[in-house]
């Protein structure tokens, strides 16, 4: 402030580039700016994993005493791959209404005042949200032996990439609630609101193929969710080792009866994904 | 850093053969609401130019519609010869942005922050590094490039919002009551970095202001008051046509002094408790003739109107009336909820 503005030579810049190039860099800017945020908030980094840790080894352990396993999978076995995933969706939503924030401290303006698509923002948040989960991912999986799950490298490649799946289609989801609710004090307890049937109904705490009414499970093969809790629990007992694979928790979804195959489970959870984020492109768009 | 400008660079620009805004015929409706109600406005390339307006009268509206943000519901408007509905892409690589609300995320470093906009700008990657550097080092953050943002004061902010809209080169920069909540000093050091720019850049200016000093910088202002503009000139102009400038003299005999100015000036002269005013257009060039008819004058004092004068003739509000309390527009859903 004390000194003079200096004499200097202004560099001249060139018109700036068009194209798809030009929408791929702010795809990737905005997906950068994400992860350099991550970074440098290790308390976030800290405070995403307690729930995943509570989950497992107080509600797992806890339950694994009452719920009978006969010979089969332990309690805290299946439960891994839902605690698993239901971590990543807290992550990956939470990382999603930070565009709430964006809004009220206004760097949501600078993004959409820039020359690109708002798709291209869209996808690059998409991404970025959905690589922050994974990582977190990544860390839940590094647990997977204390719950008897080896670590077999394809297990860990698949559990990540749909980890990432899950990540990707819940941030969408977040996306179009961060559009529809504005305020901040209101998107946290609405998106709790939203994701805590999705988690419930999900079958990551408890198996829906057993003795559940009929409404609930109804609901869980409406739910999205639990087809990815579907895919990643099958790719999980596929590995256990032999005879362990077994017993009452086991068991996927049905539709009247005919098992969901893991590839349509995999393709439901796309779909919906590609459906959430393409309506999260259109609500951007609108200009005002 | 060196400008060696390549030969194609030394002719004329299209952007530099047209005004840099020109403005048919805009309104603007919300709802039963018409916040613009037909402007028309031509601003030349180069020129720093001064839009006022009481708050609610349009003024944000037009800006956000100038910026892309708003689409008319009406009329047209040009940036830099860009239609700013057809062509929102290019209007948006040709302008500057300074809101007054803050828009830098404070998590990043100064450098981080530029570095995302030159990428969501598609900046050519061989350019980024020294406009980079000098574009911190004219608004004086050279040495906070690392620094979050969250450890800047307001001053510094500013600073950066508006290196960062300068990032990209662009033709048309608005500036949106940029020094609002800024210490004195701040807004001085501000205003050395954006006359530098224009000199430099020959960059044209849309600058909203509620300080009136700030005002009288422009080449020409417009007054925009309830959806309408109301008058358009430079600040001696608009300052000529509210009124005369007023000479005020203190005499050993005012009555007589008053009737002296009258009968051989032959301009009207009113005596007050104070003194003598006397009402004229050129003010300085009048004062030697008061001492041509030999008065005994004790002090004189020239008082030009001031664009407050000027504002409160068009408007009736004073210019810094309910100075940064924000326009009074109903807010789109991306509009920032002001606490």
């Amino acid at each position: 402030m004390t000194t003079a503005a200096p004499e200097l030579e202004i560099a001249p810049v060139s018109t700036p580039g068009r194209g798809w190039g030009h929408e791929l860099r702010a795809v990737k800017v905005v997906w950068k700016r994400d992860l350099i945020r991550f970074r440098n908030e290790r308390a976030r980094i800290f405070s995403s994993m307690m729930q995943p840790l509570l989950f497992l080894f107080v509600l797992g352990k806890g339950l694994a005493a009452v719920v009978p396993s006969g010979n089969g999978v332990d309690y805290a076995t299946f439960l891994f791959p839902g605690v698993l995933i239901t971590g990543v969706m807290f992550t990956a939503v939470f990382s999603a209404i930070s565009i709430v924030w964006d809004r009220e401290f206004g760097f949501l303006r600078e993004m959409l005042v820039a020359p690109v698509r708002r798709s291209s923002i869209v996808v690059g948040k998409c991404l970025g949200s959905a690589s922050i989960a994974t990582i977190q991912g990544i860390a839940i999986l590094t647990l997977c032996g204390l719950v008897g799950i080896p670590y077999h490298p394809v297990l860990l490649i698949g559990a990540t990439l749909l980890t990432f799946l899950v990540a990707f289609t819940i941030t969408a989801l977040g996306l179009v609630m961060a559009v529809r609710v504005q305020s901040v004090q209101t998107v946290m307890p609405v998106m709790q609101l939203l994701l805590t049937p999705l988690i419930f109904l999900s079958g990551s705490l408890f198996p829906m193929g057993g003795d559940i009414p009929t409404w609930l499970s109804v609901v869980s093969k409406i739910n999205p969710i639990s087809y990815g809790v579907d895919a990643t629990r099958t790719l999980f007992f596929h590995f256990l080792p032999d005879g362990a694979a077994g017993g009452a928790l086991v068991g996927g979804i049905t539709w009247l009866g005919w098992p969901v195959p893991p590839w349509l489970d995999v393709l439901i959870v796309m779909g919906t994904g590609a459906a959430l984020l393409a309506v999260a492109c259109v609500l951007f768009s609108k200009t005002e | 850093m060196s400008l060696a400008l390549p030969s194609e660079a030394l002719e004329v620009p299209p952007y530099e053969r047209r005004p840099a805004i020109e403005i048919r015929g805009l309104r603007k409706r919300y709802g039963d609401l018409e916040a613009v109600k037909g402007i028309d406005l031509e601003v030349p390339a180069g020129q720093l130019f001064g839009f006022l307006g009481p708050n609610g009268a349009g003024k944000s509206t037009t800006i956000k519609i100038l910026c892309t943000l708003v689409r008319p519901t009406s009329g047209e408007a040009l940036v830099s010869g860009f239609n700013v509905v057809e062509d929102r892409t290019e209007v948006r690589r040709h302008i500057g942005l300074v809101f007054q609300e803050p828009t830098l995320d404070e998590y990043l470093t100064a450098e981080q922050n530029l570095r995302f906009h030159a990428e969501i700008y598609g900046m050519a990657r061989s350019t980024v590094e020294a406009r980079l550097d000098s574009v911190l080092a004219m608004v004086g953050l050279a040495d906070r490039r690392k620094d979050r943002v969250s450890t800047f004061s307001g001053g510094l902010k500013r600073r950066l919002e508006i290196g960062r809209g300068l990032l990209h080169s662009p033709r048309v920069l608005f500036l949106d009551e940029p020094t609002i909540g800024l210490d004195p000093q701040s807004r001085v050091t501000l205003w050395k970095y954006v006359d530098q720019l224009r000199l430099q850049e020959e960059i044209t200016v849309f600058l909203t202001t509620h300080y009136m000093d700030e005002a009288e910088r422009c080449d020409r202002i417009a007054i925009i008051d309830r959806g309408q503009i109301v008058v358009e000139g430079s600040p001696a102009g608009l300052k000529a046509g509210v009124g005369q400038d007023r000479i005020h003299l203190r005499t050993g005999n005012d009555r007589e002094a008053a009737d002296t100015l009258t009968n051989r000036l032959g301009v009207k002269a009113i005596v007050t408790s104070e003194g003598v005013d006397v009402f004229t257009d050129d003010g300085e060039a009048f004062v030697p003739r008061i001492f041509e008819v030999g008065l005994s004058v004790r002090s004189v004092t020239v008082t030009k109107p001031t664009l407050d004068d000027v504002f409160l003739a068009y408007t009736g509000n004073r210019i810094d009336d309910a100075a940064g309390s924000g326009a009074s527009f109903p807010p789109g859903p991306w509009s920032r909820k002001r606490s």
